[in-house]
């Protein structure tokens, strides 16, 4: 199954999922030192980032996404990449100084279509995900 | 994007390197939202604690700085955030060694390209508010919703690095709130209730942004019968940005382009859902510290604190958290003595959650936290506390009583 994003950004990757039908900002949800999202209300709460390609509804919160992406980067606990049914100008911002793949924008709700746990393969240049 | 003859010598690398660093960031964002061209802007706010750029996001801040070419100043008043500690109550606060190194090195780097350090997140209120129509380059939620919905200038939310690219280009990619089609209200919400004090306007703006839901959304709210003043409208489009990510509300009266869009009402927020609100953050018990930050306090706020202070002995730590600009007045007035003969500590220059807030709650044994800000509460849950909202004058009681 292959889906179209709007907005890309970053290198192809390919990775496992984790989906939930919720936000993302790395100060409110996440404990960056053990790279686990911590908020208690999160559906993700207790489970680890690194490595995984996140696929979420929409980008929540401040402005400190924009240096974290690139802090967590540096110390290897960081999503593989990101994708979003929406986004705000920070994760962006973020993505593109973390060098982190980021894709945005779908038909439908993408957390609702994705697998939890899936192999997926990003391609930022076709702005595709494609589900293996 | 479209670049003009100056843009296209930053890019070529013949302004400098650091220029050149700045603008290639500034495309690969504005390529990714479509931005047609570039907007100058005339001022840039730089959002960067320590805690937040890392080790990575200093060595990144010094490399420019050490850059020895003319593109390595900023171009435009710019100006910074709230900074990661107040280097006066650091120990106070218990922070380490390390984290003060670290804020001391990103301080030496920003003056050395030319960045006024600030340090507050009330630039509005104590540096200088933009005029209608004026583009500018904000980094701070809290900040931006106020410049877009109150003063009616034009500014996505600018993190760090785009902040500083802003600054030392003087422009930014013209996309998202810099456009009038962005900027219309997409979303009707009515509300019969009128927040008597900070923390219910907080909350008020916090279930408007709840609802709206993202960045894209602009909420214009209807029925409130009331006529905020800046301290409420800062707490109301703070906790608004921190609970939906919003840049941008109309509130009629306020706002000076609201206009009621063609569409029906599809919110109606009452007293009880403010208060349900307020309850999911445990409403009353014991406490560990009372803290008052998130925005920075302006000095009518430190005012109406002091006045609470007085004839009081705290049992539990109580911290003020202000901007550089409002402490020399609250210490001159004789408020800061007011509140720390309480037993209470003003700081300047530092919001709470942006100085290690994990670490300090780990080194105090602070867990337990009671505040008026509805932002606050809102980020915390994220760094381990358990956060409890309530009134300034609920807050000053538990800080003498040992709990709300």
């Amino acid at each position: 199954m292959i889906y179209s994003a709007r907005h890309a950004i970053g290198k192809p990757v390919r990775g496992q999922t984790l989906v939930a039908h919720d936000g993302f900002s790395a100060r409110y949800d996440l404990d960056r030192i053990k790279g686990v999202f911590s908020r208690a209300t999160h559906k993700l709460a207790g489970q680890s980032y690194a490595g995984r390609i996140l696929v979420l509804d929409t980008a929540k919160g401040g402005v400190a996404s924009a240096w974290m992406l690139h802090e967590m980067a540096t110390r290897g606990l960081v999503p593989l990449a990101l994708v979003l049914n929406s986004v705000n100008p920070i994760l962006v911002q973020g993505a593109a100084f973390g060098n982190v793949t980021m894709l945005v924008g779908f038909d439908g709700d993408i957390t609702a279509q994705v697998p939890h746990g899936a192999t997926v393969e990003l391609d930022p240049a076709a702005r595709t995900l494609r589900v293996l | 994007m479209k670049l003009d003859d100056e843009e296209q010598a930053m890019r070529a690398g013949t302004l400098g390197r650091v220029a050149q660093i700045a603008i290639e960031h500034q495309i690969r964002v504005g390529d990714f939202f479509g931005a047609a061209d570039f907007v100058p802007v005339t001022q840039a706010h730089i959002m960067a604690d320590t805690e937040s750029l890392g080790e990575s996001g200093v060595r990144w801040l010094e490399a420019l700085a050490d850059a020895d070419d003319r593109g390595a100043r900023v171009r435009i008043p710019t100006i910074t955030d709230p900074r990661g500690t107040d280097f006066a109550k650091a120990a106070m606060l218990k922070q380490a060694a390390w984290m003060l190194t670290l804020e001391r090195r990103a301080i030496d780097a920003f003056v050395r390209l030319g960045v006024a350090m600030t340090d507050t997140c009330i630039n509005y209120q104590t540096i200088q508010a933009p005029a209608r129509g004026e583009s500018v380059a904000f980094g701070d939620t809290g900040v931006v919703i106020y410049a877009n919905s109150v003063c009616g200038a034009r500014s996505n939310y600018e993190g760090g690095p785009s902040a500083v690219a802003a600054g030392l280009t003087g422009r930014t990619p013209r996309y998202g709130f810099h456009l009038d089609e962005h900027r219309r209200a997409t979303l009707r919400v009515r509300t019969d209730f009128i927040p008597k004090s900070l923390n219910e306007w907080g909350a008020l703006g916090g279930l408007v942004g709840r609802l709206a839901g993202n960045y894209w959304t602009v909420p214009y709210l209807e029925g409130l019968d009331a006529v905020p003043g800046s301290d409420e409208l800062k707490h109301f489009g703070a906790a608004m940005a921190s609970f939906g990510s919003i840049a941008m509300y109309h509130l009629a009266g306020v706002t000076p382009e609201a206009v009621a869009p063609a569409l029906p009402v599809a919110h109606r927020i009452g007293q009880g859902d403010v208060a349900a609100l307020q309850a999911a953050y445990a409403p009353q018990g014991e406490i560990d510290v009372v803290v008052f930050s998130a925005p920075q306090l302006s000095l009518y706020e430190l005012r109406e604190l002091a006045a609470m202070c007085d004839g009081r002995r705290f049992t539990r730590p109580l911290l003020a958290v202000t901007s550089p600009q409002i402490k020399p007045d609250a210490d001159r007035f004789g408020l800061t003595k007011r509140i720390e003969d309480a037993g209470g500590h003003v700081l300047a220059g530092m919001c709470f959650y942006q100085s290690y807030a994990r670490e300090i709650a780990e080194a105090n044994g602070w867990k337990r936290l009671a505040t008026n800000s509805a932002k606050l509460v809102n980020i915390l849950g994220g760094y381990g506390y358990v956060p409890l909202l309530a009134s300034m004058e609920h807050c000053v009681d538990a800080a003498e009583k040992g709990r709300l």
